[in-house]
């Protein structure tokens, strides 16, 4: 048998990071993300829950911590996440139609998916700021 | 062979064919749809729920959760979220995880975090709506 060469370098089959970034792309992954997101955010939803029902203590506690920088952020975040994440499901049930999978119709559905969360998340945020009266 | 009815003359291939395994191929696409509709009407009112509660005290909220309309949407929520998020981290630790024990375990871990979280904010709402 003759000897062994070195194996060629074989083209392997391309993968994502070939291909230019496209918003459709990009809105895939972020529905990913911001589900991912929303499932651990539940941990918060449960603590408010049980802190409401624990009593003024208890509450007080869950009330600080969302009251803080780090809680406002992350109540911020779960905002977007889940007016996002709501907004791109009701995009892909249109989608299970079999409408809206054309070329200008899924750009157009990304972008008005991504300007529409942004949107409402800033709307529900100033309305809410103005509800407990003020930023504080 | 001998007591063969005719219903058996079809192979169980051409019985199976279409249902996928246990005919229950589509459940999870079905029911991921089936609680994405009903987490659109349910997630609206939780949010206005929710800006009704801001900046009111534990007793307040305590009352308002704890009342029949509100504290059944609050369930209704809990169980549509809880399953159709079980249903989404299943399919990423599918996409991500190869390891077959460790795609066991993390498939496992999925289902008891949804449900203790589940059950977890039910027992909140149950409790206040009770006034236990």
């Amino acid at each position: 048998m003759a000897e062994t060469k070195a194996p060629t370098a074989r083209p392997l089959s391309p993968h994502l990071q070939i291909y230019r970034l496209t918003l459709t792309m990009m809105m895939s992954i972020v529905h990913r993300i911001t589900g991912f997101s929303l499932y651990v955010g539940t941990l918060f939803l449960a603590w408010w829950l049980l802190a409401a029902a624990s009593g003024p203590p208890g509450y007080a506690k869950f009330e600080w911590f969302a009251g803080s920088i780090i809680g406002r952020l992350i109540l911020f975040g779960y905002t977007w996440a889940l007016i996002h994440h709501m907004l791109g499901g009701i995009r892909h049930l249109i989608w299970d139609t079999g409408r809206g999978l054309g070329p200008s119709e899924r750009e157009w559905l990304a972008a008005a998916n991504l300007i529409g969360s942004i949107a409402i998340t800033a709307l529900l945020w100033l309305f809410g700021l103005l509800a407990m009266g003020g930023p504080r | 062979m001998s007591e063969a009815s005719p219903k058996h003359i079809r192979t169980p291939l051409s019985r199976v064919r279409g249902f996928g395994a246990a005919h229950s191929g589509t459940s999870h696409f079905w029911r991921q749809r089936l609680t994405a509709v009903a987490n659109i009407p349910l997630t609206i009112a939780v949010v206005v729920i929710i800006v009704m509660l801001l900046g009111r005290n534990q007793a307040a909220v305590a009352q308002i959760l704890g009342s029949p309309l509100v504290a059944i949407i609050m369930l209704l929520f809990i169980a549509s979220i809880t399953t159709h998020m079980r249903i989404g981290m299943q399919v990423i630790i599918e996409d991500y995880v190869h390891d077959e024990t460790g795609k066991f375990v993390l498939i496992m871990a999925n289902t008891f975090f949804c449900i203790a979280v589940g059950l977890a904010s039910a027992y909140g709402i149950l409790k206040l709506s009770f006034g236990v």
